[in-house]
């Protein structure tokens, strides 16, 4: 058994008096992959946003490979990088190039060469499959192929835990595949994933453990089998009889 | 812009007229007296200019030192930048001129510092620090219009505070930072008016000087007039060309 690369214990948070999450409790080992879905508004984004300090909690703790996060900026600051994150906007910086995107994490926060940056960068967006876009703004790339700068941004920091939130829901159908199978690919090798999505398909594919999240809560933790075929509650059967006939 | 010029000239022109009220001669550029006339009026001009330049430089800088901590997330910091802005802006430029240039060399000898003030440093800092305030909300809004995205995409890639706003909020605000910054200098030229109180010799001090000797207010200030407005007309012909510049940069 592999030790938890993340730890959430009995996390709450509020925004001024409004309460997003309430006794959260979520651990994720170390290669595991897993999905959290659930209708908008339940908290799926804060969850994915207090485990690499975006948002702050106001209670219960979560650690990283056994070490407590905090807000202190020296905490922050050690984990950034090694926690990766995709956005459902991409967020890609662009006044740089799309090898710029990339090297700017490693040069600055990990202290690599340019070369050894333009290097790293290159394998990276060979991953990704466009190493032919290297020199182009991002602005002249399809959504499909900024995401997948985006993705090859985050591993360019060769982080231990990828986040992605909602990574495919900004984008246009006919590009949603080409994200997910990126996604898939990093998977198998062996990436320890946190996904919030509603593409069911990707995560019976790829899900070691589903998340359902409502009301700020976890309604319903299980593997994809039991998740799918045998909700527990009735929240849970409702968002998946919408979603998936959807 | 340009009609304004016409109106000026056009009034120059009536004023020549009926030249009963009018001396020309004082800034007639054909004899003698005009021509030095002239020369002694526009001589100002270069320190104008110079003391205006360097406020804006440190303007520029300064505004940005009292921007930053109003984009803290600690609330202290927020409160510095806040009162700073709201302090420096209530002030009028002249009273913050007289404490600069009589109270300031009084507040360092007591600290047992030995800093004369000299009327050139006592214009630069009171206009530096007064337009800073300016300047601070300029960036304050160019920041501000970068979305939330791209410092929290910055931070997961390890970049710290400084390297984000370095390399990705500060790179892309200033496109929209650069043309009011610009237009703020033509504030600073105005405003530099008055270092003629404390003796500082530029455009309004030779003229306020020339008054005393020729006393002929009227032709001598609506040349200064002129010498302010072509000045300032410079600047916008240079901002325009700028905001162009920075406005077809933005469409790539
Ligand atoms: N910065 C914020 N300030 C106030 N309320 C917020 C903020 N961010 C999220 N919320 C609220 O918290 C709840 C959960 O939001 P979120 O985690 O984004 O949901 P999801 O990602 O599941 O759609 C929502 O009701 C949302 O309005
Ligand atoms: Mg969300």
């Amino acid at each position: 058994m592999r030790g938890a690369a993340i730890e959430i214990v009995d996390v709450n948070k509020w925004f001024g008096d409004f309460q997003a999450l309430r006794d959260i409790n979520l651990s994720i080992a170390t290669g595991e992959k897993v999905v959290i879905c659930g209708p908008s508004g339940s908290g799926k984004s804060t969850v994915v946003r207090c485990i690499n300090r975006l948002e702050e909690h106001q209670s219960g703790t979560i650690s990283f490979n056994g070490v407590e996060l905090t807000n202190d900026p020296a905490s922050v600051a050690s984990i950034q990088g090694d926690i990766g994150m995709v956005f459902q906007q991409f967020n890609l910086f662009p006044h740089l190039t799309v090898i710029e995107n990339l090297m700017l994490g490693p040069m600055k926060a990990r202290g690599l060469s340019r070369e050894e940056a333009v290097n790293r960068a290159k394998q990276y967006l060979e991953r990704v499959r466009i190493p032919d876009q290297a020199n182009k703004k991002p602005a002249h790339l399809s959504g499909g192929q900024q995401q997948r700068v985006a993705i090859a941004r985050s591993l360019c920091m060769e982080p231990k835990v990828l986040l992605f939130d909602e990574p495919t829901s900004a984008l246009d159908p006919e590009m949603i595949a080409e994200v997910l199978d990126v996604m898939e690919e990093l998977a198998r090798e062996g990436m320890t994933m946190i996904v919030v999505t509603h593409e069911m398909g990707f995560a019976r594919k790829v899900a070691d453990k589903m998340v359902f999240m409502d009301n700020g809560e976890i309604v319903e933790q299980a593997a994809p089998e039991d998740f799918f075929e045998r909700p527990k509650t009735q929240r849970c059967q409702k968002f998946l009889s919408q979603i998936l006939h959807h | 812009m340009r009609l304004l010029l016409a109106l000026s000239l056009a009034l120059l022109l009536t004023g020549c007229a009926s030249s009963g009220t009018w001396g020309w001669y004082v800034i007639n550029p054909a004899t003698d007296t005009g021509w030095t006339n002239i020369k002694f009026l526009i001589s100002g001009m270069g320190n104008t200019i110079l003391i205006s330049v360097i406020a804006a430089a440190i303007s520029i800088v300064l505004g940005l030192l009292v921007a930053l901590p109003g984009q803290s997330k600690k609330k202290g910091w927020r409160i510095v930048n806040r009162v700073y802005v709201e302090l420096v802006r209530s002030i009028p430029l002249l009273p913050m001129l007289f404490w600069v240039f009589y109270g300031l060399p009084i507040v360092f000898k007591s600290m047992g510092l030995n800093i004369p003030i000299d009327p050139f440093w006592g214009a630069i800092i009171t206009l530096a620090v007064s337009d800073s305030a300016f300047t601070a909300e300029i960036y304050r809004s160019g920041i501000q219009s970068i979305a939330r995205g791209q410092s929290e995409a910055a931070q997961t890639i390890g970049l710290s505070y400084a390297q984000t706003m370095r390399y990705v909020i500060l790179p892309q605000a200033i496109r929209r930072i650069l043309p009011p910054l610009a237009n703020q200098f033509i504030y600073i030229v105005k405003m530099s008016a008055f270092a003629s109180v404390i003796g500082m010799q530029e455009l309004t001090r030779r003229a306020n000087e020339l008054v005393v000797t020729e006393y002929r207010p009227l032709e001598i200030y609506s040349l200064l007039i002129v010498e302010y407005l072509v000045l300032v007309l410079v600047i916008s012909a240079g901002v325009r060309w700028l905001e162009r510049k920075m406005g077809s940069d933005e469409r790539v």
